[in-house]
Order: C-alpha cells, then structure tokens, then sequence
C-alpha cells in the first residue's frame, strides 16, 4: 500500500472520527464505541474500495454516526446537517433513515438485515450483468440473527462474488461477550463451512484491510472478512467495554478521547 | 387459483421483463411451467423466507419486480419485520403471494391456516392487499397489482363458482340487490351465502381490496334502507373486515343497525379437517351459517 494512500485514509479517519465524536458530545447521545470500533473499516471501504455507483450497508446501524460522518467528509452531507443528528425534525437520527440520504438505500437498525439486503442488492447486479460491488457491514453480536444465515446460505449459493462482507468483530453485543452470550468462534470455520472465502483482518489497520482487499479479489467464491476490532477504541476508560456501547461521553471524556484519537494519528502518521 | 396465478405469471412475463420470481421452496406440481419461463429469473430461495423478503426488496429497489410465493403464514407471518421494515417502510413494489389464505389448507393444520394475515398485512405503511373472489379475479387483480407501484399481498384461495355475474375485479363490487339484509364479504367464502335459499333476499357485496376506502354511497343507502349489516370473512373479525368496515361506514350511518359478524374464531372444538370443516366450525358454512343467517333475518 502506497504511503500517500495510507497517509490519506488516516486523515480521512481522523477527521471522520472528529465528527463523529462531536455529534454524539452534542446529542449526549450513546453508541459511541460502535462507531470508534467500525471508523476505520467505513473509511477503508468508501476512500479506498468501493466505486462510486457501488453500495455500502451498514447493517450495524446504531454506528450510523460514523456513516453520517463519512458522508460529511465526502460532501454528501453538510456540516450544517451534521448539527442536526438526533434533534428534533432531523433526517440523521440514531438509526440510518428511510429514503432521504444519497448511499443509504435502505434503513437499518434491527439486526440481521443487511446482508440480506446485500445479497438482493448483488443478485439484481448479477441479473443486469453489471459489476457493482455490495460492500455490507453487520456486527458480530448480530449473526446471532437466524437471517443472517439465511443471506449467508443464499450468498453462496448463487456465488455472488460482487458482495462482500465485512464483519466489525470486537467480540462485545448487548448485554456481554460475544463468546459467553451465544459461542461465535470458530466463527472463521463456520464461514468456510457456509461456502466463504474466509480473511481476517485487523479492523483498525489499513495495511491489513489492503492486504484483505487484494486477497478478496483473487477469490472465485464471496468474501467475508472478519475485522478484528476494539469497541470503544481510543476511549481508554471505557475501550473493549459494554459501557462504550450505551454510556455518553461525559465532559472530561469527550477531551481526552479527542487527545487519544490524535495520539494514534500521530502515532500511525510517524511509523509510514 | 394457484393455476390461474401460474398462468398469469407466464402471461405477463413477456410484457414486463422486470418480473422476478421468488419462491420458498414450493411449487411442485404448479410452477413447473413458471419455472422454465422464467428461466434465470426464477429463484428458489429456499426455506428461508426472511430473507426471501429482504432480497425481494433489495431486487425492487434495483427496478425489478420479485413476486414471492409461498403458503400464506410463511410468507406474511414469518418474515413480518422484514415485510415492514424493507418492502413497506422503503414503499417497494415488492409482491407477496399467499397461498391458502383462511382455512385453505384444510386438513394440514393450523401451522398451515392463516386468519390474521388480511389485517396483519393492512395495517403496514404503504401495503395493499388483493383478496380474488373467483378464480378469473387473479390474472386481473395481478394486471392490477403490476400496474400498483407500492408493496402488495395476494391472497389465494379456491375460487368461487357463483350463480350470480361477477364483475370485473375491481376492490368494491355488488353481486345482487336485495331488501332483507345487506351482505358484505371477502374472498371466495361469500359463496357461501350466495348459495343459500335466502341469498335471493339480501343484498350482497365483495370488497376485494384492503386497505377499503371510498366506501361506495349504493352500499351505505343499502345498509341504512335494510338496517341489517352482515359481513363475512375466512379471517379474524378482529382485525379484518368486521373492524374496518364498521369505522368506515360508522359516521354514515342513520337509525340503528343490527350487524351479524360472521369471522374465523380459530378452532373451536380444537380438531381438524378440510377447508368445509373450518368453514362450519366457524358458522361460515353448512347449516351454522343457514341458522345463523335465518335467526338475523
């Protein structure tokens, strides 16, 4: 991966985060160590894979935030609209709306969606022999979804390659561990057993996500990617934490996080 | 009517190359020709009808228009989340097809029957629901629902075979006048009554489409001239025709009405048998609807 391209993802995350974190320290609002976990996943998949016309789903949509913040860094929202998350008469609210924002094709926020959408959204491609790509997002907590391995027999199936699945796996769902509430693991083996070609990946690393995207092309079967994250990442009281999924910042939080976040640019800017 | 529907299916698939057909696993001995017209755009999604829901609402936001068949609770009850959430809530022409509506598959069991769906299906955002009365409504109620650019459900059922002429299938249709009483029913179980001695006294009306709306002025004067309202559906009065129509005729009425509501109660000595069998359990058929309909009248 080319200096100059890692360089220009860790700005745009940097400055996605930013927002994001200034959106929820605003709304007072919760869900922000879902959006720290997934941040860097959004922008290597919007800044460095997909194509213009290909779709993003973020099946997680309680991390909508940092989808809405993507969506600012590329001018699709305005800053002004940023303001508005979680107001009242705002369209941004704390699960992806219906209808009303450019590359948010379908609402999300009940669990187990998306890659179903995915999987619709990559047979219409198939069936208009036309080579976008479907790049969905879901959690890890939310494969507990029956639905998700309904779209996931499905996507096999009918090998649609033109979607891909990135899974943000930082092993924390709603009420506990991922591997004490419902046993994921060997969640890669499950995946391979489902007819996936199967990559993990370290989900804040873009080196990593490079080397996944290059790995994903040379498949002849759909990809899943199985993103190694930290909930709450950069949020040191509250990093791979439940609390970082509900608790809103507090004050004093919102700084350090904020100082944290730019400790970790620098610290990645320097190692290039 | 699942023949009429497969017809139809093959009929129209020519003139709208965007059709896309999904079913759960079923079909045998029915989609076989659907199947081979369709080709590559014949899908078997297999028992997994949350998702069939889903990527029929993904391919309807990509111009195409996915019919997905299955029998009636499976693919309404089942993946209802899916049916608000990605077919309504997005307003997607996503088209659900439900066969045996009611007591339709008889002997098979409860599992099988659905009494809920007409007002399961109602009550979502954007979603019109077509209930065919006899068996030539289907190919015009799917030439309707093509022409419909929200999400639909089809209800499909045995037909029914009438003395009486059948206008075109259009949501409100008056089969006949009469002066005792006035009938309003839904889907083929009207032809119950119609086929009673007493039919030549009442005044009988199909409503086909709900949401209903626009409650035709002719059946108002008919319910206030016989001041004696019955309706009759294979569904929950609950939430199905009985509720609905009573809010929409309540502001028009004047004196008072009597109203005989006949529905599906479930099961109520808890055994099975054939479509009949329920019917009369539930005094929709057999001399329980006789009795009933005398004793109003």
């Amino acid at each position: 991966m080319e200096k100059s391209v890692q360089q220009d993802l860790l700005n745009k995350a940097f400055s996605i985060k930013k927002r994001f974190l200034g959106m929820y320290k605003a709304a007072n609002a919760g869900h922000v160590g879902c959006s720290l976990s997934v941040a860097e996943i959004i922008t290597f998949v919007r800044f460095n894979w997909m194509k213009d016309n290909d779709e993003i789903i973020l099946s997680k949509g309680h991390a909508a935030a940092a989808i809405y913040s993507m969506l600012a860094e590329e001018g699709i929202l305005s800053e002004d609209d940023i303001k508005t998350f979680y107001k009242n008469n705002t369209y941004l609210a704390a699960h992806p709306p219906v209808n009303k924002i450019k590359r948010v094709p379908f609402a999300t926020g009940s669990l187990g969606h998306g890659l179903s959408i995915a999987a619709g959204l990559g047979l219409a491609q198939k069936l208009k022999k036309s080579d976008k790509k479907v790049f969905c997002i879901t959690s890890d907590g939310e494969i507990n979804e029956g639905s998700t391995w309904e779209a996931a027999l499905f996507i096999a199936h009918h090998n649609l390659k033109n979607v891909v699945w990135l899974m943000d796996r930082n092993r924390l769902q709603g009420f506990g561990l991922t591997e004490d509430v419902m046993k994921l693991e060997p969640l890669d083996k499950k995946l391979e057993a489902f007819g996936f070609n199967v990559i993990i990946a370290e989900g804040h690393n873009f080196a990593s996500l490079e080397e996944a995207k290059n790995k994903a092309a040379k498949s002849d079967i759909p990809t899943a990617i199985i993103c190694n994250t930290t909930k709450g990442r950069s949020w040191k009281l509250y990093e791979g934490k439940l609390d970082s999924h509900y608790l809103p910042m507090k004050d004093d939080h919102y700084d350090v996080i904020l100082a944290d976040v730019e400790i970790d640019y620098n610290n990645q800017i320097s190692k290039l | 009517m699942r023949v009429e529907f497969a017809d139809s299916m093959i009929k129209f698939a020519d003139t709208h190359p965007q059709m896309v057909f999904i079913t759960g696993d079923l079909g045998y001995m029915a989609l076989e020709k659907v199947q081979h017209k369709f080709g590559g755009k014949f899908i078997n999604a297999g028992i997994a009808e949350q998702n069939m829901v889903t990527v029929g609402a993904a391919l309807a936001h990509e111009g195409f228009i996915p019919w997905l068949y299955s029998i009636s609770p499976f693919v309404t009850l089942r993946p209802y989340e899916q049916i608000r959430n990605d077919a309504c809530l997005h307003d997607l022409p996503v088209k659900l097809v439900g066969n045996g509506g009611g007591y339709g598959y008889g002997i098979m069991g409860a599992t099988h029957h659905n009494i809920e769906d007409i007002g399961a299906m109602r009550l979502l955002p954007n979603m019109r629901v077509y209930v065919p009365f006899t068996a030539s409504d289907v190919e015009q109620s799917i030439e309707q629902m093509l022409a419909d650019p929200h999400p639909n459900y089809l209800r499909l059922n045995q037909g029914a075979k009438i003395k009486y002429d059948v206008a075109p299938f259009t949501q409100w249709r008056k089969i006949k006048s009469g002066a005792k009483g006035t009938v309003v029913g839904t889907g083929p179980v009207v032809e119950n009554i119609c086929s009673l001695d007493i039919a030549a006294d009442l005044e009988i009306w199909v409503v086909s489409i709900f949401p209903i709306n626009n409650v035709p002025l002719e059946l108002i004067e008919s319910i206030n001239s016989t001041q004696k309202l019955i309706t009759i559906e294979e569904h929950s009065g609950e939430c199905g025709l009985r509720e609905t129509l009573s809010y929409h005729i309540m502001n028009h009425l004047h004196g008072p009405i009597k109203m005989l509501a006949l529905s599906a109660n479930g099961y109520p000595s808890g055994k099975y048998g054939d479509q009949k069998f329920h019917q009369a359990e539930n005094n929709l058929g057999g001399d329980g609807l006789k009795q009933q309909l005398e004793s109003f009248i």
